[in-house]
This record gives structure tokens, C-alpha cells and sequence, in this order.
């Protein structure tokens, strides 16, 4: 796969250059954008609701255990603010959008329609790339923050009513409040406007290369998804690491 | 019809020693052709013998291995060229975008380069889709239409661009008797008017000696023979003379 970074650059590079013409491409952009929000809004409350659950499940019977009930609120407002609302999410989107993208680019490229864009001087990274890519990369942080607002609820609930905790609203959020800060969030928020990135612009290069029929579409989208999801975990790990202060 | 149009020149086309290969199975080997500005150029030649990469390298799809491409004098390498000139490609399957309705394809262009008012687009848009025979298909998507109707939309869709250089790609292979007349007859009324270069590609004989100036044979990546319809027709080249003049045997 890592023979390809120096392409995927060179179209990130290329799209970067095209953001003047964002102003005529706005329609395309508020179309791609309310699509990933359709696609995607319901599952990611399901998701967020239950991955706040589970992280309240797994640590909290253990803290409770050691008497450190009132740090609950806390361990599970940090975990899903900063790592896995904006991962969980950049997953899901790059499997739920990520894949669209490199399959609609990828039909278009079989089918010649890229071809006749080009024959009609219209710059595909324009017309197709750009749009995608900053409708994604506004997209994502905002479904980030919704995901941590319903993932810190999710956590609550089950806090509340397990049995092994029964720790109220008030004290959870109470915890949550006094050890997540608003710069917490941000670091979340803004390593999945990188995880957006990379997703439409890994996507995005997928399908504009893809070749053969319908069998060449499919390899297209599989690629498209698994490098994302490897270049998010590897990337995770950088901006934790440069975060780090 | 009293319709006010952009006076465009045809460009004049010149190709040098063009070579191309795919994974090891060489495709062109050595074309050489000019074509003079306003002219009809057919180029014939058997399934597979190279014809649609050669028009994709002529409109600058396709990067040749060797040789070059030159419109006006300009090689169509440079990126200034594409934008210097209006130059259309005709695709052998129409190469609609699917995700569009037939008018936005067709204006496209138009709207891409923001040349005209959405209102004007419309107009020009029913205005050409008329000049190709299709009728009520604004607001169909390509799916919705048959193999030659979306040929007719395609062929609509490069008229907009007002083109001073137009390759057709097999313009006539999917359509009627009828149809194929109509847009042969396109072909020439387009010329006359507006003086633009267009090179067809067609098996379809009788559109080629029917709008050709001049006819080139290509076969197995080398042109067999250029000339005027007539010279071609005479031309005492086996190959040629087969594909030319190649009928069912049906016994009696
Ligand atoms: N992108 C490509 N990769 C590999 N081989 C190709 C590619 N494009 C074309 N070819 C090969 O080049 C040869 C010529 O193809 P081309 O499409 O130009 O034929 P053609 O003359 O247009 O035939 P037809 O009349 O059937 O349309 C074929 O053997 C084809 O397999
Ligand atoms: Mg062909």
C-alpha cells in the first residue's frame, strides 16, 4: 500500500491548491456533506450511546471496587473525548463513506466519465475531489462532537442503572466536568478533522485510479477502506504523541 | 434556421511517429497523419487495430511512448493547449455521467466554466439535443435511454463545447439507418457552418465514404493508406480491399 503515499500526496497537494475554487463548488460541497450526515447520523448515535456504555461496563465496577466511584465520570469522559469517539467515528466513516466515495470515483473512472470531464477541461480534482474531501473534513468533526456528547450519556446511563456502580447523573457528570477539560475535547475534535483527511483523500485517489470493470471497483473500495482505517491508527498514534503537552 | 453562432476555425491536427504499448502488446507502431483545418478525416480499420487509444492520444487521454501531437503547432501535451483550444471526444459507449440528468450532461460544460446564465444553458441545451434527434430526454438520466440515444446525447455534448477540433468515435454504430443519416449529415452541416476539423472513427462504410474528404486505413498499429475516398477505394492493398469490401456469401 505504501507505494501509493507519494500519489495520495500529490492529490492532497493538488486539492489544497483547487481551495480557491471552493466557492463555486459550495453546491456540490453542502450535497456530499448533508449525504454523510443522512448516512450516517443514526448509526453513529447507536454506536456512540453503546461504546460510552461499554467503557462504563469495563472500568467502572473496577474503580467502584477501590472505592474511587467518584472517578468514574471522569476516566469515561477522557477515553471517549479523546480517543474513541474520534476514532470509533473516523472507522466507521471511512467504512460507511469512505467506501461510497471510492466506489462512485471508481465507476466513474471505469466508465470513462473522468475521461470525458477531462476532454471538457474540467479538472477532476475539482469536480470530484474537492468537494469530497471538505465536505468530510467539516463532517466528521461534527459528528465527533456529537459522538462524545452521546457517548458521554451512553456512559452515564449505564453507570446509573448497573448494579455493580449505581453512580447518579449528578456525580458522574459532576467527575466529568472537573477532569475533562474543553482542551481535551478539542484534541479529539481536532485529530478527526486529520482522520477526515485522510479518509477522502486516500478514498478519493482509490477510485480515481481504479481500473478493470466492476471487479476493479470492488478491489478499489476494500483498499479504500482498509488503508484508511491503517493510515488512522497509525496517524492516531503521531498526533497523541505530538498532542502531548 | 437563423440561428446567431461564435464563427469558429477548424485547427489543423499533425501526428509524428506516434507509438503506444500496453503491457508489453504494442498497440501503435509509428502513425503518422496531418489533417487540414476544416477537414473530415475518417479513419477506418478492423476491431482492436488501435483506433479509440488513437483518439484518446490525439485529445491528450493517452501519454504516447513515442512521437508527438500537434494542434495549431501546439503539442497537446502542454496543459495551455487544452485550455487554448475547444476540442471535443465523442466516446465510443457516450460516457454520459451517470450520476446527471441528460441536460446537466450535456450542458455541463457550459455550466462547469460558468459561460452562460442557467437559462441560456437551457437553450442551448434543447437547441442541441434537437440538432441530434432526441426530444424529452432533458430530465431522463443516461440509464433511462437506449445505446444509441445516449451516442446522440454524447455526440449533443460535445456540440456545446462550440468545438473548433471533434472526434467521433464509432459516431454511428449503435444507431438506425435513419439516425446514422442524421447524424452524418450532422457531421456535415457542422462543418459547413462553423469550418471545425472532425475525425471519425467508423467501420460503418457507408458514413464513411458518405462524409469523408479523406479516408485512412489503419490496421494491426500502422496506417495501410491515406487518401481521398475515391484514391482509397482504388487502392490495390489486400488487406485494405478486404476490409472494404468485405459481404456475406449466402448461397443461391
Ligand atoms: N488501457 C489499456 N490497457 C491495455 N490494453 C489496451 C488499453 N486500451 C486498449 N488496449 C488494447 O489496445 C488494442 C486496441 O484497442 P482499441 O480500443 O483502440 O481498438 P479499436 O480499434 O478502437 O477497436 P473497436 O473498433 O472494437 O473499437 C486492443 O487490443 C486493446 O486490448
Ligand atoms: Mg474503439
Amino acid at each position: 500500500m505504501f507505494k501509493n503515499i507519494g500519489e495520495i500526496m500529490l492529490l492532497f497537494w493538488r486539492t489544497l491548491l483547487a481551495l480557491p475554487q471552493t466557492w463555486r463548488q459550495r453546491q456540490k460541497v453542502y450535497d456530499q456533506f448533508f449525504e454523510i450526515g443522512n448516512a450516517s447520523l443514526l448509526m453513529v448515535c447507536v454506536l456512540s450511546f453503546f461504546i460510552g456504555g461499554v467503557i462504563a461496563l469495563n472500568f467502572g465496577p473496577a474503580l467502584v471496587e477501590r472505592s474511587l466511584a467518584s472517578a468514574v465520570g471522569g476516566v469515561v469522559g477522557l477515553a471517549i473525548a479523546k480517543e474513541l469517539a474520534p476514532v470509533m467515528m473516523a472507522i466507521l466513516i471511512a467504512g460507511r463513506i469512505g467506501s461510497a466515495m471510492a466506489a462512485e470515483i471508481g465507476s466513474m473512472a471505469v466508465y470513462q466519465e473522468v475521461d470525458a470531464l477531462r476532454t471538457m477541461n474540467i479538472n477532476p480534482v475539482h469536480y470530484l475531489v474537492l468537494p469530497r474531501i471538505l465536505a468530510i473534513a467539516f463532517a466528521l468533526p461534527l459528528l465527533v462532537v456529537f459522538s462524545v456528547l452521546v457517548g458521554w450519556f451512553g456512559g452515564a446511563v449505564v453507570a446509573n442503572y448497573n448494579h455493580a456502580m449505581d453512580i447518579p447523573f449528578r456525580v458522574f457528570f459532576a467527575n466529568l466536568k472537573d477532569i475533562v477539560e474543553l482542551k481535551d475535547v478539542a484534541n479529539g475534535v481536532f485529530k478527526s478533522f486529520c482522520f477526515a483527511l485522510i479518509i477522502g483523500t486516500v478514498s478519493c485517489h482509490q477510485g480515481l485510479t481504479t481500473i478493470g470493470g466492476p471487479r476493479g471497483i470492488g478491489r478499489s473500495v476494500t483498499k479504500a477502506v482498509v488503508n484508511s482505517i491503517v493510515l488512522i491508527v497509525i496517524f492516531d498514534y503521531l498526533l497523541t504523541r505530538l498532542l502531548l503537552k | 434556421m437563423n440561428r446567431s453562432r461564435p464563427s469558429t476555425q477548424g485547427v489543423d491536427l499533425i501526428v509524428r511517429g506516434l507509438r503506444k504499448s500496453f503491457v508489453g502488446q504494442e498497440v501503435l507502431k509509428g502513425i503518422d497523419f496531418a489533417v487540414r483545418p476544416g477537414e473530415i478525416f475518417v479513419i477506418m480499420g478492423p476491431s482492436g487495430s488501435g483506433k479509440s487509444v488513437l483518439l484518446k492520444h490525439l485529445i491528450g487521454l493517452e501519454t504516447p511512448d513515442a512521437g508527438e501531437i500537434l494542434v495549431n503547432g501546439d503539442h497537446i501535451s502542454k496543459p495551455e493547449t487544452a485550455a487554448k483550444y475547444r476540442m471535443a471526444l465523442v466516446f465510443q459507449s457516450g460516457a454520459l455521467l451517470n450520476s446527471l440528468t441528460v441536460g446537466e450532461n450535456v450542458g455541463l460544460y457550459l455550466a462547469e466554466h460558468q459561460l452562460k446564465s442557467p437559462e441560456e444553458i437551457e437553450r442551448i441545451v434543447g437547441e442541441k439535443l434537437a440538432d441530434v434527434g432526441l426530444n424529452d430526454v432533458l430530465h431522463k438520466m443516461p440509464s433511462e435511454l437506449s445505446g444509441g440515444m445516449k451516442k446522440r446525447a454524447a455526440i449533443a455534448r460535445a456540440l456545446v463545447i462550440d468545438p473548433q477540433l471533434i472526434l467521433y468515435d464509432e459516431p454511428t454504430s449503435e444507431l438506425d439507418p435513419v439516425s446514422a443519416v442524421v447524424i452524418g449529415n450532422e457531421i456535415l452541416d457542422l462543418q459547413r457552418r462553423i469550418g471545425v476539423t472532425s475525425i471519425v472513427v467508423s467501420h460503418d462504410r457507408d458514413l464513411a465514404f458518405g462524409v469523408a474528404d479523406r479516408i485512412a486505413v489503419i490496421g494491426e498499429g500502422r496506417i495501410l493508406t491515406i487518401g481521398t475516398p475515391e484514391e482509397v477505394k482504388n487502392f490495390q492493398d489486400p488487406l485494405v480491399q478486404s476490409f472494404l469490401n468485405a459481404d456475406f456469401h449466402r448461397e443461391k
